[in-house]
């Protein structure tokens, strides 16, 4: 190697291009410093300061958001910036705004150190925006290794609740599973490739590579294990298996973090690999994924009929959410507009959920994963705001109209239905239809009067007691319904700043 | 003003008022702008009814107005305007919304506010669907009108409500699912790529047909289906009497009365003129499925000693007949069908109106504890007997002409499913009296002099009284003078069905 190639290497290091993850980066080490400057009486600052910062970086993303990099492959190919990319790095500093939010007001239960919480999520955001970017498999792996490690301390934050401690173990085990069935495509896709290309595992020539060798097996096995170790963190059967356990046990602003960001990551990847470097092998690509997303829709809808804990019944319905997404991603092979149906439910499954994760977290008592259907008795009674909020958040992931949710179910079934897969769209109606019941049944169990089991004597209420809404979350939850509505009658903020992408 | 606006203001202003009372408007004054959102869609429809014969017409729809709400890309537009089919619903949905609302505020109904929110938002909802020319958004108004009934019925529901909530909203989620596949599937196959009922019309009503016999049978089997559970159609009906059974009266009425017209004017509108080969297909199974309607739940409707659920059934039987008209394919049956939705809605929101009345008087809907109430609340039984006569369709009220017309247009389809048909005109006269005689003559129960004793019996106040008038002139209004509706109406029906197969000759409907 000479010195040409560090030159060159060098020159390609656009630093301005990740600014927004540099800035996420120096501001999560921001906290840990105003965490030992700071006397320990104002630490309530530091996720404000946090908040205020991401909306810095917010404000940066979207003044810039045609960014002179687009299309550009920067740091020796590692990084692409895509259209694509900007939209997923405004989705997930918006995300880790509201987890911080939600951190706030779920933490202050809890006896444990703070900051690194905020700190971790400052982190793992940073590493979601540069994987949903990358270029090339080092990055990839190396960015979502530095997501998943993020979430195990996460998952386990509550250290002296074991659930959360069972919960963090289940994740560790399963998600270092994933990670070296992952890593074991990605080196059986470099062994196969690396006989011809310069630097196999970069994705345009592994890409390249693929096209002109249509037959490989090696590299077909690579490409379905790299699709299993993605399935893992979209929560897609069968890899769906830590949901359940890993949702009751995180706290609950985690639980948000995983159910959406993650997810998002998770999907957004998917859509990178299928319809770019896998797309030479699509024919191997699809029948995986079209089982995958049949028994996805239909495992979570089914699992969560039964649910009676909240957060295990969110968990298991955003399943069915990521075999919507499949669904949408399935059809972008064919159909190039079901991308942009894709980010549209994504956007919409954000807001909706963080309304409910929000809710979620408010009413949750000292024990995080002790939350049951039946402590939302009489809450429309007693919080009118809070079940309203609910109602609406529930109501557009169920996709009823007039809400949000249902348009982006409509762009995504409208796209299966142009792609003719007519088959997985009859099971996700099936899937949506189930849905209803236990979406139902939650707002039942808020909205409706019911009769309560006079306590015994000596019997304390298990239902953790209700506090006053802050102003703060009312104005946030409030925003985010009004948001869900809106987006249903008044599609176009969305709708055109998707078609500006491309 | 601009007529172009009020369609838009007529959906716009129940949902605003709905809104601001949820922003946390007081009691007091949320009731008085309840007032306007129920009574400014009525006075808008009633405006341009008077309006529509002088006003000028595009593509067959007057007061056309067409707004971007971000779904273009996918040829969906908010596109409102009337046509003769849509009119009389549309003043309809208006007229029984604000009865529906007077009788609400008056009710003092435990959360008042809420309700009347939630029957806002349900009125906009109404107002959007007969106004709406785009499909999609036809369906959307559906969808937001209907989502407030299950809440309602599950707060303020009386017997088993939570069981009838979890009952309706899976029947008709179910429904409202399929007849959505079916619009995207019609969306989809069609060269049109666009929702616009005008633009489909323009690409799919020709000669010959673009889309295979086989296409059009599947597209108007989902069509009939998903829009059949809506209107509980036999045998997927159940949801229907135990709802309005448990439903709150107002909810009652607008969900019996006007929203559950969708489903036929689904039909009326979309499947039929679009998928002709379709609907001849499937002709003979919607009539004989129409037949259940009429005679089995006829017959069930006769087994039952509960007033509600009894309106409830007798409801759902009505449908059948509706049914039957539009199996007829003709366009007698068609215009047949659209008077008898109008009248129906008149009059199946009269009878829910009147029996909570009954109750509250009487604290029991059982009809067997009843009997004499006619010598305490006279005004209420001479409503109640009016209503029923109309229900059974008595020359003189709506129902007569739509049901004339409908089997008129059922006899020259099959002279023996006419029979069936005219059989149920004896049952639902059989229930319909018997009913009236049990609550109202007689001498009095039992446990009916108990309860007499227990809270004095009063008539009906002028509250309540004024909501069941206003029903009842209208009843009468279209009675005496159909042709208030049926010029235009006629009109609108011979263009829409002028190229099908299905178009019965002009004679026909001039007879």
């Amino acid at each position: 190697m000479n010195l040409e190639t560090y030159k060159f290497a060098a020159e390609s290091n656009q630093w301005w291009a990740i600014m927004p993850e540099l800035m996420l980066g120096g501001l999560a080490l921001a906290l840990l410093v105003l965490e030992m400057i700071l006397p320990k009486k104002d630490h309530r600052i530091i996720p404000v300061f946090s908040i205020i910062g991401q909306l810095a970086v917010l404000a940066g993303l979207i003044i810039n958001y045609r960014t002179p990099f687009l299309g550009d492959e920067t740091f020796s190919h590692l990084l692409k910036h895509t259209a694509e990319g900007q939209f997923m790095r405004v989705f997930f500093v918006v995300c880790s705004m509201l987890v911080t939010g939600l951190g706030i007001l779920g933490l202050s239960r809890q006896t444990l150190p703070r900051v690194e919480f905020f700190h971790i999520v400052l982190v793992v955001t940073a590493a979601m925006m540069l994987l949903v970017q990358s270029n090339h498999f080092v990055m990839f792996f190396v960015s979502l290794e530095t997501i998943t490690v993020g979430f195990y301390i996460l998952v386990s934050y509550i250290r002296s609740n074991p659930l959360s401690l069972e919960a963090g173990l289940k994740y560790l085990i399963s998600g270092a599973l994933s990670s070296a069935i992952l890593l074991f495509g990605i080196v059986l896709l470099y062994g196969a490739a690396g006989k011809s290309q310069a630097d196999s595992m970069q994705f345009g020539q592994l890409r390249a590579y693929l096209a002109g060798t249509p037959g490989d097996f090696v590299a077909s096995i690579g490409v379905v294990f790299v699709l299993c170790g993605v399935a893992f963190k979209v929560g897609a059967v069968p890899f769906q298996i830590w949901i359940p356990d890993v949702y009751q046990g995180a706290p609950t602003p985690v639980t948000a973090f995983l159910a959406v960001a993650s997810k998002a990551a998770g999907v957004s990847v998917l859509l990178l690999l299928v319809r770019g470097v896998f797309a030479p092998y699509s024919h191997i690509v699809l029948p995986v994924l079209v089982v995958m997303t049949a028994a996805t829709i239909l495992f979570g809808n089914v699992a969560a009929l039964g649910q009676q804990n909240v957060k295990r019944l969110i968990g298991l319905s955003g399943i069915s959410h990521a075999g919507y997404l499949m669904l949408g991603v399935i059809a972008s092979l064919t159909i190039p507009a079901a991308v942009n149906a894709v980010y549209f439910y994504l956007f919409v499954y954000l807001l909706a959920s963080f309304a409910v994760f929000g809710v979620m977290t408010h009413l949750a008592g000292t024990d995080d994963t002790d939350q049951q259907l039946d402590y939302y008795g009489d809450l429309a009674k007693e919080n009118p705001l809070l079940a309203g909020v609910l109602a609406v958040g529930l109501g557009s992931l169920a996709g009823i109209p007039p809400l949000a949710g249902f348009i982006g179910k409509l762009f995504v079934f409208i796209a299966a239905y142009k792609a003719g897969l007519f088959w997985l769209l009859a099971i996700a109606i099936v899937g949506v239809v189930i849905s209803i019941y236990y979406y139902f049944g939650w707002i039942k169990a808020a909205f409706f009067p019911v009769w309560q089991v006079p306590l015994a004597e000596g019997e304390t209420d298990p239902r953790p007691p209700r506090k006053p809404v802050s102003r703060s979350l009312a104005v946030t939850l409030g925003a985010l319904a009004l948001a869900s509505v809106a987006l249903g009658f008044w599609q176009a903020p969305i709708t055109e700043w998707l078609a500006a992408l491309h | 003003m601009n007529s172009v606006d009020l369609l838009l203001l007529s959906i716009a202003t129940p949902l605003a008022v709905a809104l601001v009372i949820a922003l946390g408007l007081p009691k007091r004054f949320s009731i008085k702008l309840a007032y306007l959102g129920f009574g400014v869609p009525a006075l808008i429809s009633l405006y341009l009814w008077s309006q529509y014969s002088v006003a000028p017409q595009l593509d067959g729809y007057a007061f056309r107005s067409t707004y971007d709400t971000g779904l273009r890309s996918l040829g969906i537009q908010l596109s409102l305007g009337l046509n003769g089919i849509s009119l009389p619903l549309f003043a309809m949905a208006g007229i029984v919304g604000l009865a529906a609302g007077l009788y609400a505020i008056q009710s003092g109904a435990e959360r008042l506010k809420i309700y009347l929110m939630l029957l806002l938002v349900m009125q906009g909802g109404l107002m959007g669907v007969f106004a709406s020319i785009d499909v999609f958004f036809f369906y959307f108004f559906h969808e937001l009108a209907l989502i407030p009934t299950f809440i309602m019925v599950g707060i303020w529901g009386g017997r088993d409500r939570s069981y009838a909530a979890m009952k309706m909203t899976i029947y008709l989620t179910v429904g409202a699912m399929l007849s959505l596949i079916g619009l995207i599937a019609l969306y989809v196959n069609s060269p049109a790529q666009s929702f616009d009922l005008i633009e489909l019309r323009r690409v799919l009503a020709v000669n010959p047909h673009p889309l295979s016999a086989l296409a059009q049978n599947h597209l108007f089997a989902l069509l009939m289906f998903g829009f059949g559970i809506l209107v509980s159609l036999w045998p997927l009906h159940t949801w229907a009497p135990l709802g309005y059974g448990a439903a709150p009266s107002s909810a009652a009425m607008l969900h019996a009365g006007v929203l559950k017209k969708f489903g036929l004017y689904g039909l009326i509108q979309i499947a039929l003129p679009l998928l002709p080969e379709g609907a001849s297909h499937w002709s003979w199974a919607l009539a004989m499925l129409a037949l259940g309607n009429v005679v089995v739940v006829g017959i069930v409707t006769m087994a039952q000693r509960d007033l509600k659920q009894m309106v409830g059934y007798s409801s759902v039987m009505h449908m059948g007949y509706a049914f039957l008209g539009l199996a007829s394919l003709s366009a007698i049956g068609v215009n047949g069908v659209v008077l008898m939705m109008v009248a129906h809605g008149y009059s199946a929101a009269l009878l829910f109106l009147l029996s909570t009345s009954v109750y509250h008087r009487t604290q029991t809907f059982d009809m067997s504890e009843m009997g004499g109430l006619a010598m305490k609340a006279p005004v209420l039984a001479a409503l109640f007997v009016a209503a029923t006569f109309a229900s059974i369709g008595l020359p003189g009220f709506a129902n007569f002409w739509g049901e004339l017309a409908i089997f008129v247009a059922v006899w020259k389809f099959s002279p023996w499913v006419a029979l069936g048909a005219v059989a149920g005109i004896v049952i639902s006269a059989i229930y319909g009296l018997r009913a009236a005689a049990r609550v109202f003559f007689g001498p009095a129960t039992e446990e009916f002099s108990k309860t007499a004793e227990k809270t004095p019996v009063i008539d009906l106040r002028w509250s309540e009284r004024f909501p069941a008038l206003v029903l009842l002139a209208a009843l009468f209004f279209v009675g005496f003078w159909p042709k208030s509706i049926s010029t235009a109406l006629d009109a609108t029906v011979k263009s829409v069905f002028h190229v099908s197969p299905a178009a019965a000759p002009s004679s026909v409907a001039q007879k």
